[in-house]
């Protein structure tokens, strides 16, 4: 089991008029190496959640483990004393970097977190603030850009500003793939990118979770995209997982999704159209090459 | 209500003398009608646009709005009036910390009176569905709805047409419906002039015309139904088709008599159920 | 949250103080600095401070909501306090004598109401920020600066920039708050270290914050331009700042106040 997480909680502005549950008791199993979308209407406590497994907040309750470390732990100081010791903000520290070294979180238009005058220096930053040697930082540059398909040796020195918009994008990429996170967690890493780009990335995406067998979670807000490619989704509404399970199996649920503000894939809407008018088709097709195939049985005799 | 001819452009730090952004275009947009232009990132697409509203200018070749000649330096106010624009990002278009004073914007810088202002500002935020919000800081709308405002803005205007430079490009699936709904009604029931520059199909299917873009030049051009039955031609551009086009596309090439025009899934059933 | 910070603290009731044109209250609040060097006697503070609790009353503002905002100046108060304390030499005997230290009565008068002047002078432009909202006064310091745009003052940009700064710091600060999260992801530590190693933390902080910026300000005035913004030539407003009967009772009140000031 790669990831666990047990009775999640969190509340923002505790104890205040503005009191909001974020994330209301969230139980959830990750086993290695799975390919999860997460989907959500704005505002489910999506962000909240990633943002939680990267230990970027405390929740109020409950806690994460990522294989057998407790993230949640440690995140808060807990002195006595009104002064904090250096060596418990060093040992805070300390906890943080190993919660980054296991869960890698690349944030919505990362690119505009780009800030070295180099691609290689910016790719560079995470693996350095993980206290790698140079050698070793230099080798996981190397293969992070050959990963998100950005030619090492010729673009290297180039300034990551003279770039397009979806290089940037790929620069901010490997900058979080170079940390060589077991978990790596993406929100929406194709928005705002046309339909090429789009599917580059999420090409490159799935090819690194089948060569690297890495665990890699996706937030999207494309449903057509999650049936391509995911293995499992989970769908979150008012900061519950509401449904859990094979995309074969969530997109069966349209009352529920559009109740809570989200679709299915147009084929999805297609097969329960048919099957209303009579025709006897199996309710986990999704994409358009399964409807495909399912409608040749029955047209050409 | 839009005319170019010949129409060509570079950009003025473009170093290569031969390089354009935009080649040829002879474009001629009628009034009222609804528009797409689609096109894959760096098409020459958001160019274009830009150059409707008098933001760029023409390196050779004439662009006409409304029979007014946007190289005519004298004219452009005059222009950008008759041709509003909206464009992708929403915080970055909105000037005020309130709403209302955000869309009195426009009319206050065309010099109207007070009370035309007022009357406008309420109209144009009735007419997006923002007539509630009107007191509020744009920080605390969601993306939808600050894009409306920023139409609203627009709107006050009483400009002939509207130019979107990708409003939803950066919108979540509900802050989209929201705003391509206010698009549509502007053009349905206001009969404004839109052109909607977007790399969403989904977006073009109700257009009247669509003109697909790459390398800045016109590749293709027509109803919905007769570019994107296209599907082969779309996809080598990096576009995509809607999947119920695609799904008849790859249907009647494994021998089924399905039309390839279908683009919703009602005209799919219906077209199946009438093979069976 | 971040986005929750707003400036100036514009407290939003309905009340005739609210209601006033923001040039007389600007003005208003101007004399009513001045009126406070010009006081010295103790039936003087009593005309103030019956004064400015009678424009709270009518603002609806709750007292202790006035008082908040003298928490981060406390420390100022009392260091005037004590200054005064010890450094005003009176005549006649020194009431506190030990060492150089001396304490005459001047001293512990003055001191008081030196500190009862600063408290005066902070509730009263709380005042005017509570009950006047930015919009409101941009616009009354552009119209109270129009006159000097004859010797050069650029009245509207500078208001126009103003307009601009607060409507984009809710959006900076969320920005800020964004790359702050993502650089954290890739391991930055912006809380220890020492003051080098912290000021070297920020510039991936900085750098991206500044390009976005640029490029807000790059594209907010092309949307300016777009919307036929030409400067303040030719341009008119939706709200045109009115002077009521309100702000004339207004101006007579601050007259018989200015007046008694005087007097006393």
């Amino acid at each position: 089991m790669s990831i666990n997480i047990v009775n999640l909680t969190h509340i923002y502005d505790k104890n205040t008029p503005n009191e909001t549950v974020a994330i209301d008791n969230i139980n959830l199993e990750i086993n290695t190496g799975e390919f999860i979308g997460l989907i959500g209407h704005t505002g489910s406590g999506k962000s909240t959640l990633i943002q939680q497994m990267n230990g970027l907040l405390k929740p109020t309750d409950g806690e994460i483990v990522v294989s057998g470390y407790n993230i949640t732990d440690g995140l808060e100081i807990k002195s006595k004393r009104k002064k904090v010791t250096k060596q418990e903000i060093k040992e805070r520290k300390r906890r943080l970097l190993e919660v980054r070294k296991r869960v890698g979180l690349v944030f919505q238009y990362p690119e505009y977190q780009l800030f070295e005058e180099t691609i290689e220096k910016d790719i560079a930053f995470g693996p350095i603030n993980l206290g790698l040697d140079n050698e070793t930082v230099r080798i996981r540059v190397k293969s992070a850009m050959e990963t998100v398909g950005l030619d090492y040796e010729t673009l290297k020195d180039r300034s990551p500003f003279d770039l397009s918009g979806g290089q940037k994008r790929r620069v901010a990429i490997a900058g979080v793939l170079a940390m060589k996170p077991e978990v790596l967690i993406l929100d929406e890493p194709t928005a705002g990118l046309d339909p090429k780009g789009r599917d580059e990335i999420l090409f490159q995406i799935k090819q690194l979770h089948e060569k690297e067998k890495m665990t890699v979670i996706i937030v999207s807000h494309s449903m057509e995209d999650m049936a391509k490619i995911s293995e499992r989704l989970i769908v979150m509404n008012k900061g519950a997982v509401v449904l859990d399970g094979h995309p074969k199996m969530v997109f069966q649920h349209i009352d529920l999704l559009e109740e809570i503000g989200l679709a299915v894939p147009q084929i999805s809407y297609l097969i329960r159209a048919l099957n209303q008018k009579g025709f006897n088709l199996s309710n986990d097709i999704i994409t358009a090459s399964e409807a495909k195939e399912a409608l040749s049985k029955i047209l050409i005799k | 209500m839009i005319k170019t001819n010949n129409l060509y452009f570079r950009y003025s730090d473009e170093k290569e003398e031969d390089k354009y952004a935009l080649k040829n275009i002879n474009l001629h947009i009628n009034d009222g009608e609804f528009v797409v232009i689609i096109g894959h990132n760096g098409s020459g697409k958001s160019t274009l646009s830009k150059l409707f509203n008098g933001i760029f200018y023409p390196t050779s070749g004439k662009i006409y709005i409304d029979g007014l000649d946007t190289s005519d330096e004298e004219l452009i106010w005059e222009i950008r009036k008759r041709a509003g624009m909206v464009f992708q990002n929403p915080d970055n278009q909105l000037v005020a910390t309130i709403v209302e004073e955000d869309v009195a914007f426009g009319p206050e810088n065309l010099g109207l009176p007070s009370e035309v202002i007022r009357q406008r500002v309420d109209e144009a935020l009735e007419s997006v569905k923002m007539g509630e919000f009107k007191r509020k800081p744009p920080h605390h709308l969601s993306g939808g709805q600050k894009q409306r405002v920023a139409i609203a803005g627009i709107l006050a205007m009483k400009p002939k047409c509207i130019i979107f430079d990708e409003p939803t490009a950066m919108l979540d699936p509900s802050g989209r419906k929201e705003v391509i709904q206010t698009i549509q009604n502007l053009n349905k029931v206001d009969k404004m002039t839109v052109v909607h520059v977007t790399h969403y199909m989904d977006e073009a299917v109700n257009a009247d015309r669509i003109i697909v873009m790459d390398g800045g030049q016109i590749v293709l051009e027509g109803t919905p139904k007769e570019v994107f039955s296209q599907v082969e031609t779309i996809q080598r551009l990096g576009l995509d088709v809607p999947q119920v086009t695609l799904l008849s596309h790859e249907l009647k090439k494994s021998g089924i008599e399905v039309s390839t025009e279908n683009l919703t899934v009602d005209e799919l059933v219906e077209n199946l159920c009438q093979l069976i | 949250m971040l986005r929750d910070i707003t400036i100036g603290q514009y407290y939003s009731v309905p009340s005739s103080i609210h209601k006033m044109d923001p040039r007389f209250k600007i003005m208003g609040s101007i004399l009513y600095l001045v009126s406070l060097f010009l006081i010295n006697q103790i039936f003087a503070y009593a005309a103030v401070i019956l004064f400015i609790g009678l424009v709270i009353k009518l603002s609806k503002v709750p007292l202790n909501f006035i008082l908040k905002g003298l928490k981060p100046v406390f420390m100022l108060i009392l260091f005037a306090f004590v200054i005064n304390i010890f450094f005003t030499p009176g005549e006649g005997d020194a009431l506190i004598k030990a060492g150089f230290v001396k304490i005459y009565p001047e001293g512990i008068e003055r001191a008081f109401f030196m500190a009862i002047r600063l408290v005066l002078l902070i509730v009263g432009t709380s005042v005017l920020t509570l009950t006047t909202s930015p919009i409101e006064l941009t616009d009354g310091i552009e119209y109270l600066l129009s006159p000097f745009k004859k010797i050069g003052m650029p009245a509207h940009e500078l208001a126009m920039m103003m307009t601009i700064a607060l409507r984009f710091i809710p959006t900076l600060l969320e920005e800020t708050d964004k790359i702050m999260k993502a650089q954290m992801a890739r391991g930055a530590d912006f809380e220890s270290g020492n003051l080098m190693n912290r000021a070297k933390a920020l510039i991936p902080l900085l750098v991206p914050l500044f390009i976005s910026a640029f490029r807000r300000a790059d594209e907010l005035a092309m949307a300016m331009e777009a919307r036929c913004y030409k400067g303040g030539e030719g341009r008119t407003r939706m709200k045109v700042l009115k002077f009521t009967r309100l702000d004339l009772v207004g101006c007579l009140v601050m007259i018989v106040y200015l007046a008694t000031c005087i007097v006393l």
